[in-house]
């Protein structure tokens, strides 16, 4: 949000909405020091001991996701582009999961690994190792940091709080909690806000659809609007990724968003993989993502129709939408249309619904980022062989440095409104290749170690290369066309050049690769058990992965 | 190494929470709904709407944490790894 916003946006919140925010608060630190009692281990701390069940660990999964700049990225998508911001989700999350679950889950789970770096690290050695560890960590402060300045941006543009003020109580909130009960806290509190933010943003989307006539009378105004009958179908978005032929833009689509991009982002963001990780049992880690992926399918519903529905019944959107100064930014859709429609009482539940989602994304960079700061930074390069307490207490000054950190950055955002821009197209440069690498790493075992830090290497630099021929000029790509390409061709380079120094350089030893690839990995290691708490058909992840595929093809028919 | 007594339910946790949600929209949808307020949600009591569906939803995890509580087995049922570094040197 670097445009500020002339129109007053402000919310006219009374005691109870405050009363219902602070009500919340409560309840998230009350998680952080209930959690607390159950933290004796590093691991229970960095991995809540791997001992949530699947429908916890599903949840938060997508829930790490939901953060500020998803809810209001999207729901400004919406306005904007229509009906087919849902490839964000059926094309761009949905397969993702899936493939994390059922194919991806076993190496990841099965080799005990701690996190998505320390795979690398037992996979190439060091050298793709650190690349790894420290593009993450870095990335993870600097987003949270995105994360802590768009909710303080926020809270001063709805309810007039100091953006500095905002900044420092929402990150000694998400600090407190975090430090206290580790992991267990942020993934118990990302669970709650998922419920918050549906409870939010479902009764947003039956008063605007209410408003403008029900479904009818909203394919009947779109219609009739500057965007017109396009954007009430997913298929071609030509708009959404800039490329004008119809063609291209469904491949676009489906390879740069559906596979490059997304594949990177869901399957290797240790913040997603962290969720799955603390699972307590193989077949729940498989479960997790695709537990996941059901309300993420829905959950566009009532992200992106409140979105379309900003442009038709707020007036300085609508203004915008027809081309019009009117002072506002796509970005302000979802909080102007709350106070558009909410009377108090839901006004209150709705501003919880933001804050929640706002606080939980940095919660959950910073809880992935304490994990690999901890194991894989200083257990692996600065102290090694220390107690577990020695662990667990790293883990917990971690957690407060990082957020230290955040703080700065959000900061810095205030002051240079592109800052943060820039920050989110270095995260995508250092997560576009990552895919190609732990796809090959899985199920190639020639696969050398110099390749593996080689790919990443040379795919974040192809990936950058294509931003600044965009940034330039030299390649013409409005919408998200040029990212959609960075990241085929971040891709493409990673995989040729893994394959080209693999040739000229020695294999890994086959038996340190047992548990990591694919044709070393015996059967039974990779096999959940179907026992116990993971018996029954309904909690088989093949079923479960097939259904929702299956479900996410017919919506994609429906809303085609 | 015994774990300690497992995590406090979070399914009672998302109850009482949207139980206290839920009540207190029920109660302002039900008596402090003015003309102004309904005119601004297009007519539709969204307060009492909302209040409604929030206790149901405590209900039904009230309900689920009732009928399958959480079971702390005396001894874990997995044999616990060693949670130090992973055995296997660098390359």
């Amino acid at each position: 949000m670097p445009v500020l916003a002339q129109v007053d946006l402000r919310l006219d919140a009374g005691p109870l909405d405050y009363t219902l925010l602070a009500v919340y608060f409560v309840f998230v630190l009350g998680i952080g020091f209930l959690a607390r009692r159950s933290v004796s281990s590093s691991l229970d701390f960095l991995l809540s001991g791997r001992s949530l069940p699947a429908w916890v660990t599903g949840l938060a999964f997508i829930s790490a996701n939901l953060g500020a700049i998803e809810l209001l990225g999207m729901a400004a998508n919406g306005a904007q582009y229509g009906m087919a911001t849902v490839h964000y989700y059926w094309i761009g999350a949905i397969p993702a999961m899936v493939f994390l679950g059922l194919v991806m889950m076993p190496f990841y789970y099965g080799s005990k690994v701690r996190s998505v770096p320390e795979f690398l690290r037992r996979r190439f050695g060091k050298g793709a190792h650190l690349v790894n560890a420290i593009s993450f960590a870095v990335a993870q402060v600097l987003i949270a940091g995105v994360n802590l300045y768009a909710l303080a941006f926020l809270l001063n543009l709805m309810l007039g709080w100091p953006i500095p003020l905002s900044v420092v109580i929402a990150a000694a909130i998400v600090l407190t909690y975090t430090a206290l009960g580790g992991l267990s806290a942020a993934i118990y509190n990302e669970v709650l806000q998922f419920f918050v933010i549906v409870a939010a943003l479902l009764p947003l989307t039956i008063v605007g659809l209410h408003k403008v006539g029900g479904w009818d009378g909203l394919v009947e105004k779109v219609t009739g609007g500057p965007g017109g009958a396009e954007q009430l179908s997913a298929w071609p978005a030509t708009e959404l990724t800039g490329i004008q032929n119809p063609v291209l833009s469904v491949i676009g689509i489906v390879f740069g968003l559906g596979f490059v991009l997304s594949f990177g982002y869901w399957t290797t963001n240790f913040a997603e993989v962290q969720r799955a990780l603390s699972a307590k049992s193989m077949s729940a880690a498989r479960r997790t993502p695709i537990i996941g992926a059901y309300p993420k399918m829905l959950i566009p519903f009532v992200i992106i129709i409140p979105g379309i529905i900003a442009a038709l019944v707020v007036p300085e959107m609508a203004a915008l939408k027809a081309g019009e100064e009117s002072g506002v930014v796509y970005n302000n859709a979802l909080p102007a249309l709350i106070g558009e429609l909410l009377p108090n009482g839901m006004l209150g539940i709705a501003i919880t619904g933001l804050l929640a989602s706002f606080m939980a994304g940095v919660a959950a960079n910073v809880s992935s980022f304490n994990t690999v700061f901890t194991y894989d930074l200083w257990q692996d390069y600065v102290r090694k062989d220390r107690p577990d307490e020695y662990y667990l207490r790293v883990g917990r000054l971690a957690t407060i440095g990082g957020t230290v950190v955040a703080i700065g950055t959000a900061f810095l955002a205030a002051g240079y409104g592109n800052i943060m821009d820039y920050i989110q197209a270095l995260f995508s440069f250092f997560n576009a290749p990552l895919f190609a690498t732990f796809i090959l790493a899985m199920f190639w075992k020639r696969m050398s170690a110099a390749a593996g830090w080689a790919g990443l290497v040379a795919g974040t630099l192809g990936a950058v290369a294509v931003f600044v021929l965009a940034e330039t000029g030299v390649l013409d790509l409005p919408g998200q066309g040029a990212s959609f390409l960075g990241a085929g061709v971040a891709f493409a380079v990673d995989i040729v050049v893994s394959v080209v120094v693999t040739t000229f350089t020695r294999p890994v030893p086959e038996e340190r690769l047992v548990g990591l690839v694919y044709s070393l990995t015996p059967k039974e290691d990779r096999r959940h058990s179907t026992t116990g708490e993971d018996a029954g058909w309904y909690r088989s992840p093949l079923l479960l992965g097939i259904g929702v595929l299956v479900l996410t093809a017919v919506l994609n028919i429906v809303f085609g | 190494m015994a774990r300690k007594a497992g995590l406090f339910d979070l399914r009672l946790v998302i109850a009482v929470l949207f139980a206290i949600y839920g009540v207190v929209l029920l109660v302002v949808g039900l008596g402090f709904t003015e003309e102004a307020d309904l005119a601004k949600a297009d007519g539709l009591n969204i307060n009492l709407w909302t209040g409604i569906g929030m206790v149901v939803l405590a209900a039904l995890f009230a309900v689920w944490a009732t009928l399958r509580p959480v079971i702390v087995p005396d001894v874990p049922d997995t044999p616990d790894l060693p949670t130090g570094q992973p055995s296997g040197t660098e390359g």
